[in-house]
């Protein structure tokens, strides 16, 4: 299968960019160096091409009802124009996807999802609809998206923004002119820094782009897949396919503050409220690891008992220790156990330690 | 002479020592290392062997031995600054010294332009 391009695949191979399949797409891994990217954007701001991001539409009389019913988060208790991050249940509460939803009026909620799972999505909620009177689009080809994250993206941004950024708070959005372009402007990101992400027409995203870069000197970088996830890892953002899937659920990973069990209804409700009121049998904890880094699949033992597995690992850019991120047995959950992690077939001791790993100049609400 | 493996590792023979490393090209596409798995001094290795790894902020790599021998000595500067390896991967960068068993096994290695050549073409 042919992998897809961004509208800004032509800039990515004029910067020189690593190129690397992400999600069934052909993304910039980096440009320098991950580390290099990584602390620019923890230090001044860096520019993402996040247009491999799907879009779901859903319209409606019982749009609110509706995503509700398909999110684990409720859209009913947001205000027009403020946006929430959820997790999206089957039926046995294991996790489809990980979205964030925007919520435009009590008939529009747009779906921001994941690229490698826009199809699956899609193919989901349209199975959910039902009775419902929803209409649910796919337009994640209508839409080209820029990350422009860390401490100075607010200021730097400002030079070409049509609206008043400082007037968006934290998980809101607004519709306004940026470069003169109409975009959809949030306060949001996945860097773990303050910071915007925009949703435009995909014929405009090349010129967003080079005059981001432009007016950004050397305080801006363009940044890639790369530093994308050590940035969103450091603040412990999950990464489906990595922290969640189709065998983790949102109390599992610690998402209990996305589950909103006032909601009459919704997929996984009985489930995630057994697992409420017994506890869960497994948790996703952060790790320090005593030597060598451990990768997403390494396995977790206490003694030669199999406890856990490991999810996502690196050497924390920021604060230069080996970070991991995995599930294990409950008991084993408390900050400070100690456990150990087979790397490359060395069993190395490893210790439950506090997340986020590391908080960044994100606004909180 | 420093010669080359097509796994992109290379070997400079001085008397009955290899000093041993991955290539400058096997670096740029790693890019940063975080980590390195260096072998333990004493250990016998087997040329065409994985013998350690090196990490980037990605992914692991393994490292196999361009030549037999026992591990006589590691770098141990790269226990504290990996990015040796991105700054000098065919010098300051080295990973270890082995004492080889068989220095015949260096005419089966390539040397600079074949490796070169080698990159080249499967770029």
């Amino acid at each position: 299968m042919e992998l897809k391009k961004t509208p800004l695949w032509a800039e990515h191979k004029r910067l020189g960019a690593k190129m690397v399949e992400f999600g069934g797409w052909e993304m910039p891994l980096q440009y320098t160096s991950i580390i290099e990217e990584h602390k620019t954007v923890r230090e001044s701001a860096g520019i993402f091409d996040v247009s491999h991001m799907g879009e779901i539409l859903v319209e409606g009389h019982d749009a609110l009802r509706f995503v509700d019913k398909i999110i684990t988060n409720s859209v009913s208790k947001l205000k027009n124009g403020e946006i929430c991050y959820s997790p999206m249940c089957y039926e046995n509460a294991t996790i489809v996807d990980d979205l964030l939803a925007y919520r435009f009026s009590e008939s529009k909620i747009l779906l921001v999802v994941n690229a490698s799972n826009t199809d699956k999505d899609y193919e989901w909620i349209l199975s959910q609809k039902d009775n419902y009177n929803v209409n649910v689009k796919n337009l994640s080809s209508d839409y080209a998206q820029i990350a422009f994250q860390g401490p100075k993206a607010e200021q730097i941004l400002k030079k070409i923004s049509g609206v008043d950024l400082s007037k968006i708070s934290f998980y809101t959005f607004t519709l306004g002119q940026i470069n003169g372009i109409n975009c959809i402007v949030s306060r949001t990101g996945y860097t773990g820094e303050d910071g915007f992400e925009m949703y435009f027409q995909p014929d405009a995203a090349v010129a967003l782009w080079r005059k981001l870069i432009e007016i950004g000197g050397k305080e801006v970088k363009p940044c890639g897949l790369g530093s994308r996830d050590t940035l969103r890892f450091e603040a412990t953002y999950m990464l489906y396919g990595n922290d969640i899937d189709d065998t983790t659920t949102p109390l599992e990973a610690g998402l209990g503050w996305t589950v909103d069990f006032t909601k009459p209804v919704f997929n996984g409700k009985e489930v995630l409220l057994k697992q409420k009121e017994n506890g869960v049998s497994k948790r996703l904890r952060g790790f320090e690891i005593d030597g060598g880094i451990a990768r997403h699949g390494y396995e977790i033992f206490d003694g030669e008992k199999k406890i856990g597995h490991i999810t996502s690992g690196t050497k924390s850019p920021t604060l230069n220790r080996s970070l991991a991120l995995g599930y294990v047995e409950n008991e084993y959950s408390k900050i400070g156990t100690e456990v150990l992690v087979d790397v490359h077939g060395k069993k190395v001791k490893a210790t439950v330690v506090k997340t986020p790993f590391y908080r960044g100049s994100v606004k909180s609400k | 002479m420093k010669k080359y493996l097509k796994t992109h590792e290379w070997a400079e023979l001085d008397g009955k020592i290899a000093t041993v490393g991955i290539s400058n090209h096997a670096q740029e596409q790693l890019g940063d290392v975080v980590y390195v798995n260096l072998p333990e001094v004493g250990k016998t290795v087997k040329a065409g062997e994985v013998f350690c790894s090196v990490e980037s902020v990605k992914s692991a790599s393994d490292v196999y031995a361009p030549v037999s021998g026992k591990i006589k000595e590691v770098n141990k500067a790269l226990e504290s600054t990996p990015e040796l390896i991105n700054k000098s991967a065919e010098g300051d960068g080295w990973i270890a010294k082995i004492e080889v068993s068989n220095p015949k096994e260096f005419d089966n290695l390539l040397d600079k332009a074949a490796y070169d050549k080698f990159v080249k073409e499967s770029e």
